[in-house]
């Protein structure tokens, strides 16, 4: 049976680094970057993408809908 | 696997809804208000309501809400929006119509016209963003404000003798007979947001089917007004707003 | 009550409202208790146009939430219209500020009754600042009309929902107790079918009621706007669009004034007593006659400043302390003497009454400079 393998896409302007992505996040692979967007907020973004299963955790609990998540099975 | 392998359209399993457009949302960080737009514009997509849906929104926090969501919407005066839905509603009988109020709009300045409504049966949905404070104007006390809580007007915690007691405005809902089906829900965790996201698809339904009127309370944060991050309000609210108001269903007969 | 199309019925003024209402294919009725106006309700529930025309009727929590449901019915497109009196439609003031600044259709039947506070229940004509300057918040004007006779009432009804769609503003039929309460012959319209959701949706399609929703832009009415100049620009296009209300929709008409020396302004039931008193002054061999204004916004300004200088003096006869008697002023601008004569308080001034004020008015113009403030 195929490993599920995700990944996430971050509208990075439309993010306001809440940071519950973060939290929501099982695997803790989602994190605030070092930079900042135009508005001056750290951003989320994925930190090591080949761990991710596609869950949608960190995309559902996003309140600004700025997470779009893409899931398929590794053959 | 290359990532350009898994972000593919095929491939895409969730996404921001497209009834919810590229407005950016005047919402503080981590704000509940946005997840309930967004389990908003999910329902109305996943049901294909869009257009037959009137969406009222109120004075508060909420009152840009007609910005983000691509339905047909009417910002009502503040408190009003359940005596606006009534009429919608009894003039466009197949129509969903919902308000979208939070505690103050609905629990202080338009008490009546929100028991009222209910008291009626209007099939209507109503959702209630209760927070316990007044976001928009700045943090104030709101009538769900809970004792010994600290806001700008009540500064050394709200005591019984100078402010009242907090108002359970969802629990006199459920008293009512035209009320068919009566829940507090939060959207704090995924669990959580699926139960939520359930919750309002039962209350547009009712509305839909004419079964009486729905009132779906949020306990939501407003980390701005509480003065946290929004990772502390979730927890602050766990701790202390869900023993006040406790999740659940209070009422259903629908079922 | 089922009367034939066309026919003749002696009816209350109210309910001269309801049944109109009725045959002009209204949508709906929002409205709360209160005296002098509960038969618009009451005949309303008798009548029962939801099983008939589908006319919805709604006896509503408060003012506060009859005028509420207005608003939401005029956002949706809907004809609808509320009824109250004095204090009630002075809790109404916010949301009619709402409507106008949404530029709502809604219909607003005020029976006025003696005033201020809770007053009296007795008939009163001191609601006409309220009706034309209004007690709601910002630049905004409602259309007002000022029926005079239980006929009148009944036509109202047709004119307030041509006029309420035509300019996207709501309008005001301001009545009074006596109207509203004493019963007169009256030829209701035939039946005029209620529009269907897909004319609606073709008249007017800034209504938020979902129609067509793939092909356009959503709708929204609002009346909030944090940029200032957006606002300004609002309110311009409002202006805008009052003064070809102006220029467009005054009415007015005369009682035996084309030779007339001394004029007496009045409207609505005052009119009635206004027009016995004319008849008494010309038996009595003075040339008076009657000026009255049946829209009370937009006021007929110009035809009275064109004509002021034909007058050696003007009363105003209304059922105030003094209302009516400061747009004539305005209207007048100094050209002639202007004068008031009014009872309160939920008393009637008879046409004698009003014969006496006219000749102190004849007597006090001549030795008055024509002064604006000048009693």
């Amino acid at each position: 049976m195929g490993k599920m393998r995700g990944a996430i896409v971050v509208d990075e302007e439309r993010c306001k680094g809440c940071n519950l992505c973060s939290i929501a996040c099982p695997l803790n692979i989602v994190k605030l970057s070092m930079t900042v967007n135009h508005k001056g907020y750290n951003f989320a973004e994925q930190t090591d993408w080949e761990k991710c299963t596609g869950c949608t955790s960190c995309a559902i609990v996003c309140p600004d809908g700025c997470i779009t998540v893409y899931r398929t099975k590794e053959d | 696997m290359e990532l350009q392998d898994i972000i593919k359209p095929e491939n895409k399993v969730y996404g921001k809804p497209s009834l919810m457009n590229e407005t950016p949302m005047h919402y503080c960080p981590g704000c509940s208000h946005g997840l309930v737009h967004k389990l908003v514009a999910e329902i109305i997509e996943e049901m294909g309501m869009e257009e037959d849906t009137i969406a009222i929104c109120p004075v508060g926090c909420a009152v840009f809400a007609y910005r983000y969501v691509d339905v047909d919407w009417i910002e009502a005066s503040h408190g009003r929006a359940p005596a606006c839905a009534s009429s919608v509603k009894r003039l466009w009988p197949k129509k969903l119509v919902f308000t979208y109020q939070g505690d103050g709009d609905m629990a202080c300045i338009g008490t009546a016209e929100a028991i009222h409504a209910m008291n009626r049966g209007e099939n209507i949905a109503m959702i209630f963003i209760n927070n316990a404070i007044y976001g928009m104007t700045g943090g104030q006390m709101a009538p769900t404000t809970l004792m010994g809580m600290k806001t700008a007007t009540c500064p050394y915690g709200r005591q019984a003798d100078l402010h009242g007691y907090p108002l359970h405005i969802t629990d006199i809902a459920a008293t009512l007979e035209g009320t068919c089906y009566v829940t507090r829900q939060a959207v704090n965790t995924v669990p959580n947001i699926r139960k939520a996201k359930k919750a309002i698809r039962q209350a547009f339904e009712n509305s839909l089917k004419g079964k009486g009127c729905s009132l779906v309370e949020i306990v939501s944060t407003c980390a701005s007004g509480w003065k946290k991050t929004p990772q502390q309000a979730n927890e602050w609210m766990e701790e202390n707003m869900f023993p006040y108001y406790p999740l659940g269903d209070l009422k259903n007969t629908v079922e | 009550m089922d009367e034939k199309k066309n026919d003749y019925v002696l009816l209350k003024g109210n309910e001269a409202i309801a049944k109109a209402a009725i045959r002009y294919g209204y949508d709906g009725f929002f409205g709360y208790p209160i005296t002098p106006q509960s038969e618009v309700l009451e005949t309303l529930a008798v009548d029962k146009p939801w099983e008939t025309t589908g006319m919805v009727v709604l006896q509503a929590e408060s003012e506060l939430a009859s005028i509420n449901m207005l608003y939401g019915a005029g956002c949706t497109g809907k004809l609808a219209f509320t009824s109250s009196s004095s204090p009630g439609i002075a809790l109404m003031q916010e949301g009619i500020s709402y409507m106008a600044a949404c530029e709502l259709p809604g219909v607003i039947v005020s029976v006025g009754r003696g005033g201020p506070g809770l007053g009296t229940i007795q008939p009163g004509q001191a609601d006409y600042n309220q009706a034309v300057y209004g007690g709601g918040n910002g630049d905004y004007n409602l259309i007002v009309l000022a029926p005079n006779s239980v006929q009148e009432m009944c036509d109202c009804m047709g004119k307030a929902k041509e006029l309420t769609f035509k300019w996207r503003v709501p309008v005001v039929v301001l009545s009074d107790g006596v109207i509203g309460q004493m019963m007169e012959k009256v030829l209701l319209p035939e039946y005029t079918p209620r529009r269907t959701d897909e004319e609606i949706h073709q008249q007017c399609p800034w209504a938020t009621n979902g129609i067509g929703l793939k092909n356009r832009h959503y709708n929204v009415h609002s009346s909030l706007e944090f940029d200032p100049l957006v606002m300004e620009e609002r309110n311009h296009k409002m202006t805008e669009k009052y003064a070809r209300i102006e220029a467009e929709e005054v009415d007015y008409e005369y009682y035996m004034a084309d030779d007339a020396e001394w004029l007496i302004v009045a409207y609505g039931i005052s009119s009635r007593v206004g027009m016995k008193a004319v008849d008494i002054l010309r038996k009595k061999g003075i040339n008076a006659g009657m000026f009255r204004p049946k829209t009370l916004w937009p006021f007929p300004n110009r035809v009275l400043f064109d004509t002021a200088s034909k007058y050696k003096g003007i009363l105003c006869v209304e059922q105030s302390e003094g209302q009516l008697v400061k747009d004539v002023r305005i209207a007048v601008e100094g050209q002639t003497y202007v004068s008031h004569y009014g009872r309160s308080g939920g008393m009637i001034a008879s046409p004698v009454e009003v014969y006496h004020a006219f000749k102190k008015m004849m007597e006090e113009s001549v030795n008055s400079k024509k002064g604006y403030w000048i009693k």
